[in-house]
């Protein structure tokens, strides 16, 4: 009785409802009495030393309550931005970590920079005067890229970090040989087949619909402070203000992440401008209100991707992979974001593996400051960089050895009877039905028909190819002990409380949080399908930490893993307990009460009681058993997964190039997912495009660039190119579920798939076409430029 | 944004004696332009003078000398007229190809045409058709009106009124779409007249410019053949992280192939 809408029903979402009318409740929808406004004033320079600052016409324009600075933070004893994990190198030294004030006191890093705020009673008085604030710069040498910035001779941005070189890491988990690196070596001898590529995975930059914005209320009389934010994760921005930065008691801080216009990894973050407004707020007493332009965003959020790895990969004579050593350059920015250390480390090599059973594989990487934007998790996190290594080399081995290559990866795929099957790069993968995806992608994409679409593409003047990619990434973070050995500083468990009202409708305090990911319908279908009741009554309360025991929030596509695991324990709990109510309602054992569609049952028996009964009698306790229960049904559980959960699948591409011009039309895309059980197929579905979407827009569109020296060349939707509609074409997404073992609802997660199989598909698809041209490589994005000088390069024999 | 006085303008005088009695004031049409440089404060006027109300700025009218279009007649309006399209097709094809929906709904002619940017696409039609722009002062040819750089010949006080398109004998406009902003990374009209052929190209340089080599070669033979061989030269042309000169030289030749074969089709 879920009134139809259990699990497994593409139920309408719940959210649509508010969205499409207008009614979604954001932060800068909201707006508090005597509210004032920051503007923060930025760097324009990639590096320079901050030699003095003169506000004094600033604080004569009108309206201007206030210019704070990074001396005045300093001050009042505000913590830096924390960094979230930590990174040892290999010879054992930690990351260099150095401290990242909100706002700059000595030097800026990077284009954007803040150095001051601000703050105004109206947003055109703070911005205006924010023009007439004196910044006294002494610009220093800059350098944006990671691999210049390596070079002898190159800038130093932290003096702590000579070489700038914040990490030297290399990946020997425990779970690993020790020798694995000899053992790499060593097949690579043995090889009958190397191949060897440089890759280069673009930087991104993330583009959430909504830009961040932040509105801090100090109460002077309560010494309350409400903040509403952008958030992923109210609960741990809350934990960072209070313990790493503001420095508040929690009970004193309440972090509300109302409705949340996408976030992509970008709003994970505790950041300068959340943490400046709290403390300004508090400073002043006045609620302080902040709400980034478009071009704020670019130069501010935290930006994603930007590797250079060497990748190479060596085979038997029977095209079996034997070996695989990764060398990746990570470009971590001017300063740390929160993940900035764990996304190109442990968050990238341990998925190097892929699908395959290569046993030995060896992987170092550098990370390193530039005078960018600080880099961090954006949708995928570390995997599309892995993803895209290895499926780039995969398909270049079967160009090398002239096989197909969806028999390639066959050959080489983890069978379904060696599940759990522990990886050599230290993951033990849940389960998988990799040849049975691969099965399904061909078929969708019909692919023995491929030379005939060829030829039809010729007669149209045009070159066509065909890419393959086949994915496999972690979600569902993480067991938290085995996160803590790997340096992170939080758990990675999640909470849900479920409490049934009195007249039977429930409502979920979940620490996930929904910014696009529908959790208020899928939530509730998992609670109207344990509880059998109707769809309609369950609300699901997220992005509050007024109302929500605690929390972790939503990144890593952990929600439904993690998050809706927690809700499902809590359920059991419910479950439990109704179950000794109905039995006491019943005279019967409670052992004997079974529990189906929303009714309590004496087992082999008509003697029932619904359960919206046993939850008045839970909070009208005339007729109960309070010597042995207390009233109520409320009940919360933490959940610490096990392990994580691994979706694979398998994307087939096809493109159609004109060589006139290097324009890439992608012509078809196939999906065929491995994401374990589905709540809502229409919900996941959506996922998947939006994340076909991102990968694809990595692969042929996307490009943060920036000059030599760090000033940002496509800092506006002029020149960062965003996929719209008329660029994809008709994807046909379809699933395939082997569910995992490690979650009781056996679901895997499906947000980040998109984007992390995308962009090799799309590449292996350009270079497919392209390589009757005698073209053998091409960097993201391939721009219409970029193919046609590959082509002409080829041309002329370059 | 910063502050500014909104000012309706009733007629052409009444804009332009607004215009000219100081008090920093611009021209407002569609706003598509001028509205998002406010936002960056890329300009700061004291006055906007709306020219959406002056009905007699906004039409479509077919005569023996041309298509009449004006000023403040939107690209919707164009791409969408049926007269145009049965007459002088490349006009409603080169306006239907200009940005979305939103912005042909709201985007004029005139003030495309005032803004001259260089990837604009009303500007390579306006010179390939050897169009004149009537002011409310005189009468500029195409040839003389394009200047630099978002310059143009008008003066301080000149309001666009509307503009005459010679009737080509064919005509057809190729553009290659910057993937970030869908403006022109390169545009070719290549438009025939019985007094010769005129080939124009946007996007590419600092100002839209004609071809003269390749408008002397399809004079002797208007055919994708008589260009055969025939290079564009890069010097000068424009070079951003989407196209280098070689490139847009190298899509100028492209895109003026397939404008002459859309104009025999
Ligand atoms: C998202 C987007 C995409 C676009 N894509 C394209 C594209 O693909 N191709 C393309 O060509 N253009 C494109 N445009 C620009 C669009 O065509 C604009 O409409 C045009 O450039 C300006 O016309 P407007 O009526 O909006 O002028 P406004 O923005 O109102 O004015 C522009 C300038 O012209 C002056 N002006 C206006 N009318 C007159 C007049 N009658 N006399 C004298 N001066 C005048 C104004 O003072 C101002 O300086 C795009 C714009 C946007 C926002």
């Amino acid at each position: 009785m879920s009134g139809d809408m259990g699990i497994g029903v593409s139920a309408p979402r719940t959210e649509d409802r508010r969205f499409i009318t207008g009614r979604g409740r954001y932060v800068d929808d909201i707006n508090l009495r005597t509210q004032q406004y920051a503007w923060f004033v930025r760097s324009p320079h990639p590096h320079a030393e901050v030699r003095g600052l003169d506000a004094a016409d600033a604080l004569k324009m009108p309206g201007v309550t206030a210019v704070l600075t990074g001396a005045d933070m300093q001050a009042d004893d505000i913590g830096s931005l924390p960094v979230a994990w930590g990174i040892t190198s290999r010879d054992g030294s930690p990351a260099v970590e150095p401290a990242y004030p909100a706002l700059a006191t000595d030097r800026v890093r990077y284009v954007g920079n803040p150095v001051a705020v601000v703050v105004a009673e109206t947003r055109t008085q703070a911005r205006d005067a924010a023009e007439m604030v004196n910044v006294d710069y002494e610009e220093l040498e800059s350098v944006s890229s990671a691999t210049a910035a390596m070079e002898e001779g190159a800038p130093l941005i932290h003096e702590g970090a000579p070489g700038n070189t914040c990490f030297d890491w290399e990946w020997l988990p425990a779970a690993m040989a020790p020798d694995a690196r000899s053992n790499t070596d060593k097949a690579f001898d043995e090889a009958a087949h190397v191949v060897s590529l440089e890759l280069v995975n673009n930087r991104l930059v993330p583009n959430a619909m909504e830009p961040r914005a932040s509105l801090a209320d100090f109460n002077p009389a309560t010494g309350q402070l409400t903040l509403y934010t952008t958030s992923q994760n109210p609960h741990v921005n809350r934990l960072l203000l209070c313990t790493a930065t503001l420095k508040m008691p929690e009970h004193k801080v309440r972090v509300v992440a109302p409705d949340v216009g996408g976030g992509f990894g970008s709003k994970i973050y505790h950041y300068a401008e959340e943490l400046t407004v709290c403390w300004a707020s508090r400073r002043l007493g006045v609620p302080v209100k902040w709400t980034a332009e478009r071009s704020e965003s670019f130069l501010a959020d935290a930006q994603g991707r930007d590797h250079v790895t060497r990748v190479e990969l060596a085979l038997d004579a029977e095209a079996h992979f034997t070996g695989m050593r990764v060398d990746t350059v990570a470009n971590l920015g001017g300063w740390l974001s929160a993940f900035g250390p764990a996304i190109p480390t442990v968050f990238y090599a341990p998925l190097l593996a892929g699908v395959y059973r290569t046993p030995n594989i060896y992987v170092t990487v550098k990370g390193v400051f530039t005078n960018t934007t600080p880099t961090d998790a954006y949708r995928g996190a570390g995997r599309p960089e892995a993803c895209y290594a290895v499926e780039r080399a995969v398909d270049e081995a079967a160009v090398q050895i002239g096989m197909d290559p969806a028999e390639l990866r066959r050959r080489n795929f983890i069978q379904p009877d060696e599940f759990p099957y522990q990886s050599p790069v230290g993951q033990l993968y849940d389960s998988g039905d990799f040849e049975g995806c691969l099965n399904l992608a061909r078929e969708l994409n019909a692919y023995e028909r491929f030379d005939e679409r060829r030829r039809q593409s010729q007669a149209r003047g045009k070159l066509r190819g065909r890419g393959m990619c086949f994915y496999i990434e972690a979600c569902g973070a993480a067991p938290s002990q085995a996160a803590g050995q790997l340096g992170a500083r939080a758990g990675l468990y999640e909470v849900a409380t479920v409490r049934v009202h009195p007249s039977g409708s429930v409502q979920v305090l979940t620490g996930s949080h929904s910014h696009g990911q529908s959790h208020e319908t899928t939530f509730a279908q998992i609670v109207a399908e344990r509880l059998g009741i109707d769809f309609g009554n369950v609300e699901i309360v997220h992005g509050d930490t007024g109302e929500i025991p605690f929390g972790m929030g939503t990144y890593g596509s952990r929600s439904l893993a993690v998050g809706g695991t927690a809700l499902y324990k809590a359920l059991d709990k419910v479950e439990e307990k109704g179950r000794k109510i109905a039995a006491h309602l019943l005279e019967a054992e409670a052992a004997d009460i079974e529990f189906t569609d929303g009714q309590f049952r004496v087992a082999g028996t008509d003697r029932a009681v619904s359960f919206g009964d046993v939850a008045l009698a839970a909070y009208v306790p005339h007729n109960y058993p309070l010597q042995e229960l207390e009233p109520g049904l409320e009940e919360t559980a933490f959940f610490d997964p096990e392990n994580f959960t691994f979706p694979s699948g398998c994307y087939i591409c096809e493109v159609e190039v004109d060589q006139n011009t290097g324009q890439v039309e992608l012509c078809d895309f196939v999906a065929a997912d491995d994401f374990g059980n589905i709540i809502n197929p229409m919900v996941v579905e959506g996922q998947v495009h939006g994340g076909l979407a991102q990968g694809i827009g990595q692969a042929l569109l996307e490009h943060c660039l920036y000059t030599p020296e760090g000033q940002l060349l496509s800092g506006s939707y002029m020149d960062y190119c965003m996929p719209r509609a008329d660029d994809l074409p008709n994807f046909v997404v379809a699933t395939r579920c082997t569910p995992t073992p490690f979650n009781p609802l056996g679901v895997k997660g499906c947000g980040e798939a998109g984007a992390i199989g995308a962009p090799p598909a799309v590449i292996n698809a350009v270079l497919g076409a392209l390589r009757p041209l005698g073209v053998r490589h091409i960097d993201m994005p391939a721009t219409p430029q970029a193919v046609w000088q590959a082509i002409e390069a080829a041309r002329s024999g370059e | 944004m910063r502050e500014f006085n909104y000012y309706r303008a009733g007629s052409v005088r009444d804009a332009a004696k607004r215009l000219g009695a100081g008090g920093n004031a611009m021209l407002l049409a569609g706003g598509m332009t001028l509205l998002p440089a406010l936002k960056m404060r890329l300009n700061e006027p004291g006055e906007l003078i709306d020219l959406a109300g002056i009905d007699e700025l906004s039409g479509i009218k077919l005569t023996r000398k041309g298509a009449h279009i004006g000023a403040t007649t939107t690209h919707a309006e164009v791409a969408g007229n049926v007269e145009l399209r049965a007459a002088v097709p490349v006009l409603p094809h080169a306006a239907d190809a200009i940005g979305d929906p939103q912005v042909r709904n709201r985007g004029t002619l005139g003030g495309s045409l005032a803004n001259n940017d260089p990837a604009a696409d009303y500007p390579a039609v306006a010179l390939g058709l050897g169009a004149t722009i009537f002011t409310n002062k005189r009468k500029i040819s195409a040839d003389d009106f394009f200047t630099g750089m978002f310059e143009t010949a008008l003066g301080r006080g000149e309001i666009i009124t509307q503009v005459l398109f010679p009737i080509p004998q064919r005509a057809g406009y190729a553009k290659f779409p910057n993937p970030a902003t869908r403006y022109a990374l390169v545009g070719v009209c290549v438009a025939q007249f019985k007094t010769g052929v005129r080939v124009a190209v946007t996007g590419a340089g600092a100002s839209v410019y004609r071809l003269t080599d390749f408008e002397d070669a399809l004079d002797s033979e208007f055919s994708e053949v008589a260009l055969d061989g025939l290079t564009a030269s890069s010097a000068n042309l424009n070079d951003d992280m989407h196209a280098g000169a070689e490139y847009r030289a190298h899509l100028v030749g492209v895109m003026a192939r397939r404008a002459v074969t859309m104009a025999l089709d």
